[in-house]
């Protein structure tokens, strides 16, 4: 036997253990990766100075140490900030920013746990926003005591989200409705639905597309409304929507590890049948995974708009699928998503003011093409392998 | 309103619902192709938008819509291959790189489109046609391509050779793969396929049925265009009915404006075709639940493979 010829080929096989630091590692390429080649977009699209944007996008979004210095400072000395709104105004915008998106991505991981994909956040979201605009100026009078109207307006939205996100999670229980397309009409209804009442129905003042300022008690309490005692806190719109988020990631975390519920979900998630067999009702949880989904975006909704104070035509679409970003990035783990909710809130604050618009959305796109990519990278080992061709005899050649 | 009016207002609502159902036909199509080759792609809305954005853009700087259609084909068909890439080739749940590729068009095309918005748009060749008198002859050869291309995408898929190939690489992949066909490039050629019919949807709204480039052009008619693959039951000419039932519906707004309607008219009456808006969509949900229930009586079904990345050797499909 002589050998004709030697080469090298790709061989992917599975790799049978699955460390966790594959995952961590590879959201940090996903992320490195996407501005890389974000950079490239930004260059195509005419920006000389990819890199100086990306600088513009840190400074608008989270501030630069040296602001944070003289915040901390004026904070200490119980003075008014030297240089304004620079102190803490981007940190600050950004916590408010991250409220929302937080939220959504607790939606999304969720109901990606059981491999449900819930893509109808932005929908859910807008939902909650409208039923805690109703609560806030149509149900109660605007002298309610300020926890009573935010709790309400809470529940409305938590309510009016797990409605709208049950819906789906019905049809997907009950007729095998794929529940992509419909979490998806919902946004466009949602979206509708909101225009429909502030831009031209009945909730609109005059022709301001809006519902007018609500009253002081359905409104977020923000951190400038103590800047009598600390002057370096006024103007800063932070508020403790945040909060809702975090205590949600912790309560979110702990069903996941702890409770019964959280093991139905995952068994689910990773073996639909083996899940019928242990006597786990596949229609039950896909109501509820979807129902709970949806009322985590509803609150979000009703956190922004208690932050924003009315709410008008241009409540900002979108969110919703940022949550879905965030939750693959933070590979389903709530805890990770408060992290990485508070990035994505910077780049998304960062982003407002910069031109082409749009970066935020191509960023994202390129982070969770990057990030499913690399995972198979991770979950696949990569050999390349010497084949040895050798004349042997034809019948053989037919050995696959 | 005369009888003659009403004709011609009816021909005219027809011929519009043919126009603006027609991306969505092509888009349909497409996808109906790259997942009877077993791969789902959602990306449909991200590779019309970057068609729209692409052949826009093309034909701006040409002047050519025939070349913007080919652009948009081949913008959409680069998107898809980056799909085919990460789902065929790594084998990537194709859920969420369908997501991904419709995020990043959606992002691509609204900053590269950014010089476009509210340009210029192509003028139409004005012909005369009987009875509704002016109508633009782009408009009428979109149309006519769109009916001689479904019954030949039909023909195609159910009577010839490489149409079972294809059919077969969606059902039973091993079984293929066993008689000498490639299943890898037979789907990589699928799906860049539908990648090329998506980017001609978006090229074709945004040169001829709706002319103009604006963030976000498709509204959403990507995402219908994969709810309709399911109606249709994984047949282009299924597909063909729906997508122009669904351009009358997204017509409709626009058409019901016509002050000359008797009793049903939107003209003075905003917030009613405001509610109109929600139409398509809400139709798309109406569809689906129909859709499963006929699906339920009649056994109609997926292709067996759709969604499973193949892997050469390994048990299972």
């Amino acid at each position: 036997m002589n050998q004709l010829a030697s080469s090298y080929r790709i061989r992917i096989e599975t790799r049978l253990d699955n460390p966790g630091w594959t995952r961590v590692v590879s959201s940090i390429l996903g992320v490195i990766l996407a501005l890389v080649v974000g950079g490239f977009v930004l260059r195509a699209a005419g920006a000389t100075d990819p890199i100086g944007t990306y600088q513009e996008i840190f400074k608008e979004g989270f501030g630069t140490p040296a602001d944070w210095q003289a915040g901390v400072t004026a904070l200490l000395t119980n003075t008014d900030c030297p240089k304004g709104l620079l102190c803490f105004g981007p940190l600050s915008d950004t916590l408010v920013k991250t409220s929302p998106i937080l939220l959504t991505a607790l939606a999304c991981i969720l109901a990606f746990r059981m491999k449900l994909w819930n893509i109808g956040a932005d929908g859910q979201m807008f939902m909650g926003a409208w039923a805690a605009t109703a609560v806030a100026i149509f149900i109660f009078p605007p002298g309610t005591d300020r926890v009573l109207m935010l709790g309400v307006m809470a529940l409305a939205g938590i309510l009016a989200g797990f409605i709208y996100g049950a819906i789906p999670g019905f049809l997907k229980a009950r007729l095998n409705i794929n529940e992509i397309i419909i979490t998806l009409m919902l946004n466009y209804i949602a979206y509708k639905w909101l225009e429909y009442f502030v831009v031209v129905g009945p909730w609109s003042i005059g022709d301001f597309e809006s519902t007018g300022r609500f009253p002081v008690s359905a409104t977020w309490p923000r951190l400038t409304e103590a800047a009598k005692s600390i002057p370096a806190l006024s103007g800063l719109t932070a508020h403790p929507g945040i909060f809702l988020g975090i205590i949600a990631a912790i309560v979110l975390a702990w069903i996941f590890k702890r409770s019964r519920w959280g093991y139905e979900i995952r068994v689910i998630g990773n073996n639909p049948k083996a899940a019928r067999y242990a006597g786990i009702s596949l229609a039950r949880n896909t109501l509820l995974v979807m129902g709970v989904s949806g009322a985590l975006a509803g609150l979000a909704g009703m956190n922004e708009v208690a932050a924003l104070r009315e709410l008008n035509g241009r409540f900002q679409r979108g969110l919703g699928f940022t949550g879905v970003i965030i939750a693959w990035l933070a590979r389903l783990n709530p805890l990770a998503a408060i992290l990485v909710a508070f990035l994505f809130g910077g780049l998304l604050v960062g982003t407002q003011l910069i031109q082409p618009q749009g970066i935020a959305s191509m960023l994202q796109g390129v982070i969770l093409f990057v990030v499913v990519g690399t995972e198979l990278l991770f979950r696949y080992r990569i050999r390349f392998e010497k084949i040895e061709r050798v004349a042997i005899a034809p019948e053989a050649l037919h050995d696959g | 309103m005369t009888a003659n009016e009403l004709i011609a207002l009816a021909l005219t609502i027809v011929f519009g619902a043919l126009v603006s159902g027609s991306p969505l036909l092509f888009a349909t199509v497409g996808e109906i192709f790259s997942e009877r080759a077993g791969v789902m792609n959602l990306g449909i809305e991200g590779m019309m938008l970057v068609g729209a954005m692409s052949g826009f853009a093309v034909w701006f700087k040409t002047g050519d819509v025939l070349l913007g259609l080919i652009a948009g084909m081949a913008f959409g068909a680069l998107l898809a291959l980056l799909h085919a890439l990460i789902t065929i080739t790594l084998r990537a749940d194709q859920v969420v790189s369908g997501l991904a590729v419709t995020f990043l068009g959606s992002g691509l095309s609204s900053i590269l489109g950014q010089p476009y918005v509210g340009q210029r748009t192509p003028q139409p060749t004005p012909i005369v046609l009987p009875i509704i008198e002016q109508v633009a002859a782009q408009q009428l050869a979109l149309i006519i391509f769109g009916l001689i291309f479904a019954p030949l995408a039909w023909f195609y898929l159910h009577r010839t050779r490489p149409g079972l190939n294809l059919r077969s690489v969606g059902e039973y992949p091993s079984a293929a793969d066993s008689l000498g066909i490639n299943v890898y490039r037979t789907r990589y050629l699928y799906v860049i396929f539908g990648g090329a019919m998506s980017g001609l949807g978006g090229a074709a709204m945004s040169l001829i049925t709706d002319p103009g480039w604006v963030d976000g052009k498709t509204s959403g008619l990507g995402w219908i265009a994969v709810a309709l693959v399911i109606f249709a039951a994984w047949d282009p000419m299924r597909g063909v009915w729906v997508s122009y039932f669904f351009g009358l519906l997204r017509r409709l707004p626009l058409d019901l404006q016509n002050p000359a309607l008797p009793l049903i008219s939107t003209a003075n009456n905003p917030s009613l075709g405001r509610l109109m808006d929600m139409l398509p969509y809400l139709a798309t949900i109406f569809i689906l639940i129909l859709g499963s229930r006929e699906a339920m009586r009649k056994r109609l079904g997926s292709p067996a493979a759709l969604g499973i990345p193949y892997v050469r050797g390994e048990r299972g499909l």
